[in-house]
């Protein structure tokens, strides 16, 4: 029997630079001093447990989860789907995935959101699932419109699903955004171009999946996440209370 | 020719961006969707110890509070267990030691309320003092922070605690501890996050 060991260290440059000027709210929000390197601790290497009674089973169907009955969002019916692995290429089953998105003209269900594109009804805007055992993820929703943002006055997000992925522990908790191949506005925004390493930007780029996709209903998209990953270390069998 | 290791590369992190309450809080972004929303109840009715409350605000560069940030808080119980299969045992029926908590939209303040923790293993044997790890996300924020909050009234314990040992500038250790309050109906604890300017709060690469 293994128990959870101490995590690979996070190779911090496959990710975005905290102060990146051309992501203007970056600049008085990012640290000025080094972060302290850690070795993992039991608080790092232990993270929340979530189980079925958490959630319930329609929650990862963003066509149906806010809709009418009878009713459905208006947009391009897509599937996500991906498995949630670690950097060993071990699955990670039973992990909690969250996703929220823009509706299919580019618009947020958030009172904070005024983007003159309109409110659709029948779309929340977020859902939610367990991995299987094999850490295999599945979502139905509609692709994303791109939309504006105050950065430079012309700014265009490039269509994106926000995603959030908790891990066997809390050094693994994360949080990302999922584009799709063949949007022309990746190159050109921001918040993509926080990362500096054009692997770590692909790995966020979701694939068309044929094999996937529901004939006459969905098409696919595959989007894989990688977690961090951690050495195994024999359990030292110890009776309770030593 | 060398044999090809394999090994992934982690997914890069991206902001969490001025929304993320549709995904994590959808209640606070003004919509009701979910039977339950998650990380609303940290403890659970049945935890020993000590209720608490704790309280602050993450202050940018410009001094302002931040109205669109999200922290998550994850904790041992009073005995000093993780509720996870390697936390080092049991825990009470309800206590998840997690929580999730969203900053004010008018004046940035953040609140839970949990139980005060124990001491927990520390991996060269030295015990960690007792502390809760909190992880915070927001527009502007490209990598989630890492940070920890321990107790002010825990000070011998915080003196040999290997983690703010490890913090080269004692002056910057006391960015990490909590002041108690003795007023009110709960000890409340304030902890103010500053990400950058005088005081700047010690994040962690974990
Ligand atoms: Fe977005």
């Amino acid at each position: 029997m293994t128990k959870p060991g101490e995590f690979y260290p996070r190779n911090r440059d496959i990710h975005p630079v905290s102060l990146s000027p051309g992501y203007k709210s970056s600049v008085t929000r990012s640290p000025r001093l080094a972060l302290v390197s850690l070795q993992s601790t039991i608080s790092e290497q232990t993270g929340p447990v979530f189980g079925a009674d958490d959630i319930d089973a329609g929650d990862n169907d963003l066509l149906t989860n806010y809709a009418a009955p009878g009713q459905s969002p208006i947009g391009e019916r897509i599937i996500l789907h991906g498995h949630v692995l670690d950097e060993n290429v071990r699955p990670v089953p039973n992990t909690l995935v969250e996703i929220w998105q823009a509706n299919a003209g580019g618009r947020y269900r958030h009172k904070k959101d005024t983007y003159l594109a309109p409110i659709d009804p029948n779309f929340g805007g977020c859902g939610r699932t367990l991995t299987d055992e094999n850490g295999y993820f599945f979502f139905r929703t509609v692709m994303p419109g791109a939309y504006p943002w105050r950065n430079h006055a012309n700014n265009w997000r490039p269509a994106h699903i926000h995603v959030s992925i908790f891990g066997s522990g809390f050094a693994q908790r994360l949080i990302t955004q999922c584009y799709f191949e063949g949007d022309p506005l990746i190159p050109l925004c921001p918040i993509v171009q926080t990362i500096p390493d054009q692997n770590a930007i692909e790995q966020l780029v979701a694939r068309l999946d044929l094999n996937a996709t529901i004939p006459l209903d969905s098409v696919a998209y595959k989007f894989d996440i990688i977690l961090r990953g951690r050495r195994s270390t024999l359990f030292e069998n110890r009776p309770e209370g030593n | 020719m060398v044999q090809a290791l394999k090994y992934l590369s982690e997914t890069a992190s991206q902001t969490a961006g001025p929304y993320v309450h549709i995904g994590l809080s959808p209640g606070a972004a003004g919509f009701d969707i979910y039977r339950q929303e998650l990380g609303h109840d940290i403890c659970g009715p049945n935890a020993k110890g000590e209720r608490i409350r704790v309280t602050g605000v993450i202050i940018d560069g410009t001094g302002a509070p931040i109205k669109d940030a999200m922290l998550e808080v994850w904790q041992a119980n009073a005995d000093g267990v993780y509720a996870h299969p390697g936390g080092g045992g049991p825990v009470e029926d309800g206590f998840r030691g997690w929580g999730r908590v969203i900053t004010d939209f008018e004046t940035g303040e953040w609140t839970f309320e949990s139980v005060k923790p124990g001491n927990t293993a520390g991996s060269a044997g030295t015990p960690q003092a007792p502390h809760l790890n909190l992880w915070i996300v927001a527009r502007g924020i490209n990598v989630g922070l890492n940070t920890r909050m321990y107790f002010a009234d825990e000070a011998e314990a915080n003196t040999i605690d290997p983690v703010l040992n490890l913090i080269e500038w004692e002056s910057r250790r006391a960015t990490l501890i909590a002041d108690r309050d003795v007023l009110g109906d709960l000890p409340t604890y304030r902890f103010d996050i500053r990400l950058q300017g005088d005081n700047e709060t010690v994040f962690f690469d974990v």
